[in-house]
Protein backbone atom coordinates (compact mmCIF):
# COMPACT_ATOMS: atom_id res chain seq x y z
CA UNK A 1 0.00 0.00 0.00
CA UNK A 2 1.60 3.29 -1.11
CA UNK A 3 1.92 5.94 1.53
CA UNK A 4 -0.12 9.11 1.46
CA UNK A 5 2.89 11.08 0.36
CA UNK A 6 3.53 8.71 -2.54
CA UNK A 7 -0.05 9.02 -3.69
CA UNK A 8 0.10 12.78 -3.49
CA UNK A 9 3.23 12.94 -5.63
CA UNK A 10 1.70 10.59 -8.19
CA UNK A 11 -1.45 12.68 -8.41
CA UNK A 12 0.67 15.79 -8.93
CA UNK A 13 2.74 14.12 -11.63
CA UNK A 14 -0.31 12.85 -13.51
CA UNK A 15 -1.82 16.30 -13.26
CA UNK A 16 1.19 17.89 -14.89
CA UNK A 17 1.16 15.19 -17.59
CA UNK A 18 -2.45 16.06 -18.25
CA UNK A 19 -1.53 19.71 -18.61
CA UNK A 20 1.08 18.80 -21.20
CA UNK A 21 -1.18 16.51 -23.22
CA UNK A 22 -3.94 19.07 -23.07
CA UNK A 23 -1.60 21.74 -24.39
CA UNK A 24 -0.36 19.44 -27.15
CA UNK A 25 -3.92 18.68 -28.12
CA UNK A 26 -4.74 22.34 -28.45
CA UNK A 27 -1.60 23.05 -30.43
CA UNK A 28 -2.42 20.13 -32.73
CA UNK A 29 -5.96 21.45 -33.17
CA UNK A 30 -4.65 24.83 -34.26
CA UNK A 31 -2.09 23.27 -36.59
CA UNK A 32 -4.70 20.91 -37.96
CA UNK A 33 -6.85 23.82 -39.03
CA UNK A 34 -3.93 25.36 -40.87
CA UNK A 35 -2.92 22.06 -42.43
CA UNK A 36 -6.46 21.46 -43.59
CA UNK A 37 -6.63 24.90 -45.14
CA UNK A 38 -3.36 24.22 -46.94
CA UNK A 39 -4.65 20.89 -48.20
CA UNK A 40 -7.84 22.56 -49.37
CA UNK A 41 -5.94 25.35 -51.12
CA UNK A 42 -3.84 22.84 -53.01
CA UNK A 43 -6.76 20.79 -54.21
CA UNK A 44 -7.92 22.80 -57.26
CA UNK A 45 -4.41 22.75 -58.72
CA UNK A 46 -3.92 19.04 -58.16
CA UNK A 47 -7.32 18.13 -59.58
CA UNK A 48 -6.92 20.24 -62.69
CA UNK A 49 -3.40 18.95 -63.23
CA UNK A 50 -4.52 15.34 -62.94
CA UNK A 51 -7.42 15.97 -65.31
CA UNK A 52 -5.31 17.62 -67.99
CA UNK A 53 -2.46 15.14 -67.80
CA UNK A 54 -4.99 12.33 -67.77
CA UNK A 55 -6.62 13.71 -70.92
CA UNK A 56 -3.28 14.13 -72.64
CA UNK A 57 -2.10 10.72 -71.58
CA UNK A 58 -5.26 9.17 -72.95
CA UNK A 59 -4.74 10.73 -76.37
CA UNK A 60 -0.96 10.38 -76.60
CA UNK A 61 -0.52 7.21 -74.55
CA UNK A 62 0.07 3.99 -76.36
CA UNK A 63 2.13 5.59 -79.10
CA UNK A 64 5.83 4.75 -79.18
CA UNK A 65 6.84 8.32 -78.51
CA UNK A 66 5.10 8.56 -75.15
CA UNK A 67 7.50 9.75 -72.44
CA UNK A 68 9.12 7.28 -70.11
CA UNK A 69 7.49 8.79 -67.06
CA UNK A 70 4.17 7.67 -68.52
CA UNK A 71 5.10 4.50 -70.34
CA UNK A 72 7.54 3.23 -67.73
CA UNK A 73 10.65 1.25 -68.47
CA UNK A 74 8.73 -1.71 -69.78
CA UNK A 75 9.39 -3.88 -66.76
CA UNK A 76 8.56 -3.91 -63.09
CA UNK A 77 11.54 -5.59 -61.55
CA UNK A 78 12.76 -2.90 -59.20
CA UNK A 79 10.34 -1.03 -57.00
CA UNK A 80 11.02 2.19 -55.17
CA UNK A 81 8.83 2.81 -52.16
CA UNK A 82 8.68 6.38 -50.96
CA UNK A 83 7.50 6.17 -47.38
CA UNK A 84 6.30 9.46 -45.99
CA UNK A 85 5.86 9.77 -42.26
CA UNK A 86 6.07 12.43 -39.59
CA UNK A 87 9.18 13.85 -38.01
CA UNK A 88 7.71 13.52 -34.56
CA UNK A 89 6.00 10.88 -32.55
CA UNK A 90 3.16 11.16 -30.02
CA UNK A 91 0.52 10.96 -32.70
CA UNK A 92 -1.12 7.62 -32.05
CA UNK A 93 -0.87 5.04 -34.77
CA UNK A 94 -0.05 7.56 -37.48
CA UNK A 95 3.54 6.53 -38.19
CA UNK A 96 3.14 2.84 -37.50
CA UNK A 97 0.15 2.48 -39.80
CA UNK A 98 2.19 3.79 -42.74
CA UNK A 99 5.18 1.69 -41.77
CA UNK A 100 2.95 -1.37 -41.45
CA UNK A 101 1.50 -0.86 -44.93
CA UNK A 102 4.98 -0.35 -46.38
CA UNK A 103 6.30 -3.45 -44.62
CA UNK A 104 3.42 -5.53 -45.96
CA UNK A 105 4.21 -4.27 -49.48
CA UNK A 106 7.91 -4.97 -49.06
CA UNK A 107 7.19 -8.52 -47.91
CA UNK A 108 4.78 -9.04 -50.80
CA UNK A 109 7.22 -7.73 -53.42
CA UNK A 110 10.19 -9.66 -52.07
CA UNK A 111 8.08 -12.81 -52.07
CA UNK A 112 7.50 -12.20 -55.78
CA UNK A 113 11.22 -12.01 -56.32
CA UNK A 114 11.32 -8.28 -57.02
CA UNK A 115 13.99 -5.89 -55.87
CA UNK A 116 12.77 -3.32 -53.39
CA UNK A 117 14.35 0.02 -52.56
CA UNK A 118 13.03 2.34 -49.91
CA UNK A 119 13.29 6.10 -49.75
CA UNK A 120 12.06 7.55 -46.50
CA UNK A 121 10.67 11.00 -45.90
CA UNK A 122 10.36 11.81 -42.23
CA UNK A 123 12.38 10.45 -39.35
CA UNK A 124 9.82 8.18 -37.75
CA UNK A 125 9.29 5.94 -40.73
CA UNK A 126 13.01 5.58 -41.16
CA UNK A 127 13.40 4.46 -37.56
CA UNK A 128 10.70 1.84 -37.90
CA UNK A 129 11.86 0.46 -41.23
CA UNK A 130 15.52 0.45 -40.29
CA UNK A 131 14.92 -2.31 -37.79
CA UNK A 132 13.86 -4.88 -40.37
CA UNK A 133 14.95 -3.54 -43.72
CA UNK A 134 18.09 -1.51 -43.12
CA UNK A 135 19.69 -2.90 -46.27
CA UNK A 136 16.82 -1.69 -48.49
CA UNK A 137 17.01 1.97 -47.49
CA UNK A 138 18.55 3.94 -50.32
CA UNK A 139 17.95 7.44 -49.10
CA UNK A 140 16.30 9.73 -46.62
CA UNK A 141 14.84 13.18 -46.93
CA UNK A 142 14.81 15.18 -43.75
CA UNK A 143 11.99 17.61 -43.22
CA UNK A 144 12.58 18.24 -39.53
CA UNK A 145 13.77 21.79 -40.19
CA UNK A 146 10.73 22.58 -42.26
CA UNK A 147 8.02 24.40 -40.37
CA UNK A 148 5.45 24.55 -43.13
CA UNK A 149 5.61 22.08 -45.95
CA UNK A 150 5.85 24.01 -49.18
CA UNK A 151 5.88 23.17 -52.84
CA UNK A 152 9.69 23.44 -52.86
CA UNK A 153 9.89 20.50 -50.45
CA UNK A 154 7.76 18.40 -52.76
CA UNK A 155 9.87 19.57 -55.70
CA UNK A 156 13.04 18.46 -53.92
CA UNK A 157 11.61 15.00 -53.25
CA UNK A 158 10.34 14.70 -56.81
CA UNK A 159 13.72 15.75 -58.16
CA UNK A 160 15.45 13.09 -56.10
CA UNK A 161 12.98 10.43 -57.23
CA UNK A 162 13.15 11.42 -60.90
CA UNK A 163 16.95 11.56 -60.86
CA UNK A 164 16.94 7.99 -59.61
CA UNK A 165 14.46 7.06 -62.32
CA UNK A 166 16.61 8.65 -65.04
CA UNK A 167 19.64 6.66 -63.96
CA UNK A 168 17.57 3.49 -64.11
CA UNK A 169 17.60 2.80 -60.41
CA UNK A 170 14.02 1.57 -60.37
CA UNK A 171 11.08 0.78 -62.64
CA UNK A 172 8.09 1.57 -60.48
CA UNK A 173 7.71 4.18 -57.75
CA UNK A 174 4.98 4.16 -55.14
CA UNK A 175 4.35 6.71 -52.42
CA UNK A 176 3.00 5.79 -49.00
CA UNK A 177 1.15 8.35 -46.95
CA UNK A 178 -1.92 8.83 -44.79
CA UNK A 179 -4.95 10.19 -46.56
CA UNK A 180 -6.86 12.56 -44.32
CA UNK A 181 -10.44 11.49 -43.85
CA UNK A 182 -11.37 13.04 -40.53
CA UNK A 183 -9.76 13.83 -37.21
CA UNK A 184 -10.32 10.30 -36.01
CA UNK A 185 -9.69 8.47 -39.23
CA UNK A 186 -6.67 8.60 -41.51
CA UNK A 187 -6.28 6.00 -44.21
CA UNK A 188 -2.81 4.69 -45.00
CA UNK A 189 -2.59 4.85 -48.76
CA UNK A 190 -0.20 3.54 -51.40
CA UNK A 191 -0.19 5.39 -54.70
CA UNK A 192 1.86 4.63 -57.75
CA UNK A 193 3.44 7.75 -59.23
CA UNK A 194 5.90 6.39 -61.81
CA UNK A 195 4.85 5.27 -64.36
CA UNK A 196 1.94 7.62 -64.01
CA UNK A 197 -1.52 6.17 -63.52
CA UNK A 198 -4.72 8.07 -63.91
CA UNK A 199 -7.98 6.64 -62.78
CA UNK A 200 -11.16 8.40 -63.72
CA UNK A 201 -9.62 11.71 -64.70
CA UNK A 202 -9.19 10.75 -68.33
CA UNK A 203 -12.89 10.54 -69.13
CA UNK A 204 -13.71 13.97 -67.77
CA UNK A 205 -11.49 15.82 -70.19
CA UNK A 206 -11.74 13.45 -73.10
CA UNK A 207 -15.48 13.91 -73.24
CA UNK A 208 -15.24 17.67 -73.60
CA UNK A 209 -14.41 19.66 -76.66
CA UNK A 210 -11.10 18.79 -78.28
CA UNK A 211 -8.34 21.22 -77.38
CA UNK A 212 -5.72 22.88 -79.49
CA UNK A 213 -2.32 22.22 -78.05
CA UNK A 214 0.53 24.64 -78.17
CA UNK A 215 3.21 23.34 -78.60
CA UNK A 216 2.35 19.75 -79.55
CA UNK A 217 0.54 17.32 -77.26
CA UNK A 218 3.70 15.27 -76.78
CA UNK A 219 5.78 18.29 -75.84
CA UNK A 220 3.21 19.50 -73.34
CA UNK A 221 2.85 16.04 -71.88
CA UNK A 222 6.56 15.56 -71.34
CA UNK A 223 6.65 19.04 -69.79
CA UNK A 224 3.77 18.35 -67.49
CA UNK A 225 4.53 14.83 -66.32
CA UNK A 226 7.36 15.87 -63.97
CA UNK A 227 5.11 18.63 -62.63
CA UNK A 228 2.40 16.03 -62.20
CA UNK A 229 4.71 13.82 -60.16
CA UNK A 230 5.67 16.80 -58.01
CA UNK A 231 2.04 17.72 -57.55
CA UNK A 232 1.14 14.22 -56.42
CA UNK A 233 3.95 14.25 -53.91
CA UNK A 234 2.93 17.70 -52.74
CA UNK A 235 -0.67 16.61 -52.28
CA UNK A 236 0.51 13.56 -50.35
CA UNK A 237 2.67 15.76 -48.11
CA UNK A 238 -0.25 18.06 -47.40
CA UNK A 239 -2.62 15.16 -46.69
CA UNK A 240 0.03 13.65 -44.48
CA UNK A 241 0.47 16.93 -42.61
CA UNK A 242 -3.24 17.22 -41.92
CA UNK A 243 -3.43 13.54 -40.94
CA UNK A 244 -0.51 13.88 -38.57
CA UNK A 245 -2.11 16.76 -36.71
CA UNK A 246 -5.47 14.99 -36.68
CA UNK A 247 -3.92 11.82 -35.33
CA UNK A 248 -1.97 13.75 -32.73
CA UNK A 249 -5.03 15.67 -31.68
CA UNK A 250 -7.12 12.56 -31.07
CA UNK A 251 -4.22 10.73 -29.43
CA UNK A 252 -3.65 13.64 -27.08
CA UNK A 253 -7.36 13.94 -26.42
CA UNK A 254 -7.38 10.30 -25.34
CA UNK A 255 -4.28 10.82 -23.24
CA UNK A 256 -5.84 13.81 -21.53
CA UNK A 257 -8.98 11.84 -20.77
CA UNK A 258 -7.00 8.87 -19.47
CA UNK A 259 -4.98 11.16 -17.24
CA UNK A 260 -8.25 12.58 -15.90
CA UNK A 261 -9.55 9.10 -15.11
CA UNK A 262 -6.29 8.22 -13.46
CA UNK A 263 -6.40 11.35 -11.31
CA UNK A 264 -9.94 10.48 -10.20
CA UNK A 265 -8.91 6.95 -9.27
CA UNK A 266 -5.80 8.08 -7.44
CA UNK A 267 -7.76 10.75 -5.60
CA UNK A 268 -10.27 8.17 -4.37
CA UNK A 269 -7.41 5.94 -3.29
CA UNK A 270 -5.78 8.87 -1.56
CA UNK A 271 -8.96 9.77 0.32
CA UNK A 272 -9.54 6.15 1.33
CA UNK A 273 -6.02 5.77 2.69
CA UNK A 274 -6.31 9.05 4.53
CA UNK A 275 -9.59 7.88 6.07
CA UNK A 276 -7.94 4.57 7.02
CA UNK A 277 -5.06 6.40 8.65
CA UNK A 278 -7.46 8.57 10.66
CA UNK A 279 -9.54 5.56 11.72
CA UNK A 280 -6.37 3.79 12.72
CA UNK A 281 -5.23 6.69 14.84
CA UNK A 282 -8.65 6.91 16.52
CA UNK A 283 -8.58 3.19 17.34
CA UNK A 284 -5.14 3.60 18.79
CA UNK A 285 -6.22 6.51 20.95
CA UNK A 286 -9.39 4.77 22.14
CA UNK A 287 -7.68 1.49 22.89
CA UNK A 288 -4.90 3.40 24.62
CA UNK A 289 -7.47 5.20 26.79
CA UNK A 290 -9.26 1.94 27.56
CA UNK A 291 -6.07 0.27 28.61
CA UNK A 292 -5.49 2.82 31.32
CA UNK B 1 -18.06 46.23 -73.13
CA UNK B 2 -16.40 42.99 -74.02
CA UNK B 3 -17.96 39.73 -72.94
CA UNK B 4 -16.67 38.33 -69.67
CA UNK B 5 -15.33 34.88 -68.94
CA UNK B 6 -14.29 33.11 -65.79
CA UNK B 7 -10.63 33.46 -64.93
CA UNK B 8 -8.79 31.32 -62.38
CA UNK B 9 -5.15 31.50 -61.43
CA UNK B 10 -4.00 28.73 -59.14
CA UNK B 11 -0.59 27.74 -57.85
CA UNK B 12 0.03 24.52 -55.90
CA UNK B 13 -0.17 26.40 -52.65
CA UNK B 14 -3.06 28.75 -53.16
CA UNK B 15 -5.69 30.15 -55.45
CA UNK B 16 -4.49 33.61 -56.42
CA UNK B 17 -7.43 34.78 -58.40
CA UNK B 18 -10.91 33.71 -59.32
CA UNK B 19 -12.91 36.38 -61.06
CA UNK B 20 -14.78 37.43 -64.16
CA UNK B 21 -12.33 38.88 -66.62
CA UNK B 22 -12.69 40.29 -70.09
CA UNK B 23 -9.17 39.71 -71.30
CA UNK B 24 -6.15 37.67 -70.20
CA UNK B 25 -2.69 38.04 -71.67
CA UNK B 26 -0.88 34.77 -71.23
CA UNK B 27 2.86 34.24 -71.69
CA UNK B 28 2.62 30.99 -73.66
CA UNK B 29 5.67 28.89 -74.41
CA UNK B 30 5.22 29.57 -78.10
CA UNK B 31 4.58 33.27 -77.66
CA UNK B 32 2.22 35.62 -75.87
CA UNK B 33 -1.44 35.15 -76.47
CA UNK B 34 -4.47 37.10 -75.43
CA UNK B 35 -7.52 35.12 -74.47
CA UNK B 36 -10.94 36.67 -74.65
CA UNK B 37 -14.38 35.16 -74.34
CA UNK B 38 -15.24 32.50 -76.94
CA UNK B 39 -11.62 31.66 -77.57
CA UNK B 40 -11.04 28.30 -79.21
CA UNK B 41 -10.29 25.60 -76.60
CA UNK B 42 -6.52 25.58 -76.16
CA UNK B 43 -3.96 24.18 -73.78
CA UNK B 44 -0.56 25.81 -73.74
CA UNK B 45 2.47 25.58 -71.52
CA UNK B 46 3.83 28.76 -69.99
CA UNK B 47 7.20 30.39 -70.06
CA UNK B 48 8.30 32.64 -67.20
CA UNK B 49 6.53 35.88 -67.85
CA UNK B 50 3.96 38.46 -67.00
CA UNK B 51 0.32 37.46 -66.89
CA UNK B 52 -2.11 40.32 -67.25
CA UNK B 53 -5.77 40.06 -66.44
CA UNK B 54 -8.15 42.79 -67.45
CA UNK B 55 -11.49 42.85 -65.68
CA UNK B 56 -14.26 45.28 -64.84
CA UNK B 57 -12.36 46.58 -61.82
CA UNK B 58 -9.14 47.27 -63.67
CA UNK B 59 -6.03 45.30 -64.48
CA UNK B 60 -4.10 42.74 -62.41
CA UNK B 61 -0.52 41.72 -63.10
CA UNK B 62 1.00 38.44 -62.00
CA UNK B 63 4.41 36.89 -62.41
CA UNK B 64 4.10 33.24 -63.43
CA UNK B 65 6.88 30.67 -63.67
CA UNK B 66 6.14 27.43 -65.48
CA UNK B 67 2.92 25.51 -65.65
CA UNK B 68 0.17 25.68 -68.21
CA UNK B 69 -3.05 27.44 -69.17
CA UNK B 70 -6.30 25.87 -70.20
CA UNK B 71 -8.49 28.08 -72.30
CA UNK B 72 -12.06 27.33 -73.27
CA UNK B 73 -14.91 29.47 -74.55
CA UNK B 74 -16.11 30.69 -71.17
CA UNK B 75 -13.23 29.88 -68.89
CA UNK B 76 -9.49 30.41 -68.56
CA UNK B 77 -7.59 28.46 -65.96
CA UNK B 78 -3.92 29.15 -65.43
CA UNK B 79 -2.00 26.57 -63.40
CA UNK B 80 1.35 28.08 -62.60
CA UNK B 81 4.06 26.18 -60.79
CA UNK B 82 4.87 29.45 -59.14
CA UNK B 83 2.78 32.57 -59.27
CA UNK B 84 3.03 35.87 -57.46
CA UNK B 85 1.11 39.11 -57.72
CA UNK B 86 3.31 41.69 -59.43
CA UNK B 87 3.29 43.87 -56.31
CA UNK B 88 4.86 41.10 -54.24
CA UNK B 89 7.87 40.73 -56.49
CA UNK B 90 10.67 42.85 -55.14
CA UNK B 91 14.04 43.43 -56.71
CA UNK B 92 15.68 40.98 -54.30
CA UNK B 93 13.13 38.26 -54.92
CA UNK B 94 13.48 38.67 -58.64
CA UNK B 95 17.29 38.51 -58.43
CA UNK B 96 16.93 35.33 -56.42
CA UNK B 97 14.69 33.78 -59.05
CA UNK B 98 17.06 34.71 -61.87
CA UNK B 99 19.90 33.21 -59.87
CA UNK B 100 17.90 29.98 -59.55
CA UNK B 101 17.48 29.73 -63.29
CA UNK B 102 21.12 30.60 -63.85
CA UNK B 103 22.11 27.74 -61.59
CA UNK B 104 19.71 25.36 -63.36
CA UNK B 105 21.36 26.41 -66.62
CA UNK B 106 24.83 25.72 -65.22
CA UNK B 107 23.79 22.31 -63.92
CA UNK B 108 22.19 21.47 -67.25
CA UNK B 109 25.41 22.43 -69.03
CA UNK B 110 27.38 20.10 -66.80
CA UNK B 111 25.04 17.11 -66.78
CA UNK B 112 24.10 17.12 -70.45
CA UNK B 113 27.44 17.78 -72.10
CA UNK B 114 26.59 16.33 -75.47
CA UNK B 115 22.88 16.81 -75.53
CA UNK B 116 21.91 20.30 -76.58
CA UNK B 117 18.19 19.82 -75.80
CA UNK B 118 18.05 20.33 -72.04
CA UNK B 119 20.79 22.96 -72.08
CA UNK B 120 18.96 25.02 -74.68
CA UNK B 121 15.75 24.68 -72.70
CA UNK B 122 17.47 25.97 -69.58
CA UNK B 123 19.09 28.79 -71.53
CA UNK B 124 15.70 29.75 -72.94
CA UNK B 125 14.14 29.79 -69.49
CA UNK B 126 16.97 31.97 -68.24
CA UNK B 127 16.63 34.45 -71.06
CA UNK B 128 12.85 34.52 -70.58
CA UNK B 129 13.47 35.31 -66.96
CA UNK B 130 15.87 38.13 -67.80
CA UNK B 131 13.49 39.51 -70.39
CA UNK B 132 10.75 39.47 -67.80
CA UNK B 133 12.93 41.61 -65.56
CA UNK B 134 13.35 44.23 -68.26
CA UNK B 135 9.66 44.10 -68.91
CA UNK B 136 8.67 44.91 -65.36
CA UNK B 137 11.58 47.27 -64.74
CA UNK B 138 13.47 45.36 -62.11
Amino acid sequence: MPSLKDLKTRIESVKSTRKITKAMQMVAAAKLRRAQEAAEAGRPYAEKMAAVIGGLAASVGGSDSSPRLLAGTGQDQTHLLVVMTAERGLCGGFNSSIARLAKARIAELTAQGKTVKVLTVGKKGREQLRRDYANLLVGHIDLSEVKRVGYENAAAIAKDVMARFDTGEFDVATIFYNRFQSVISQIPTAQQIIPAVFEDAAEDVGAETPYDYEPSEEAILSDLLPIGVTTQIFTALLENGASEQGARMSAMDNATRNAGDMIDKLTIEFNRSRQAVITNELIEIISGAEAL
Amino acid sequence: MAEAFKFDLVSPERRLASLDATEAQIPGAGGDMTAMANHAPTITTLRPGLLQVIHAGGKDDYIVLGGFAEISADKVTVLAERALPRAEVTKELYAEMVEEYRKAHETAKETFKNEPGPVDDAAKLLSDMVALGDHINL
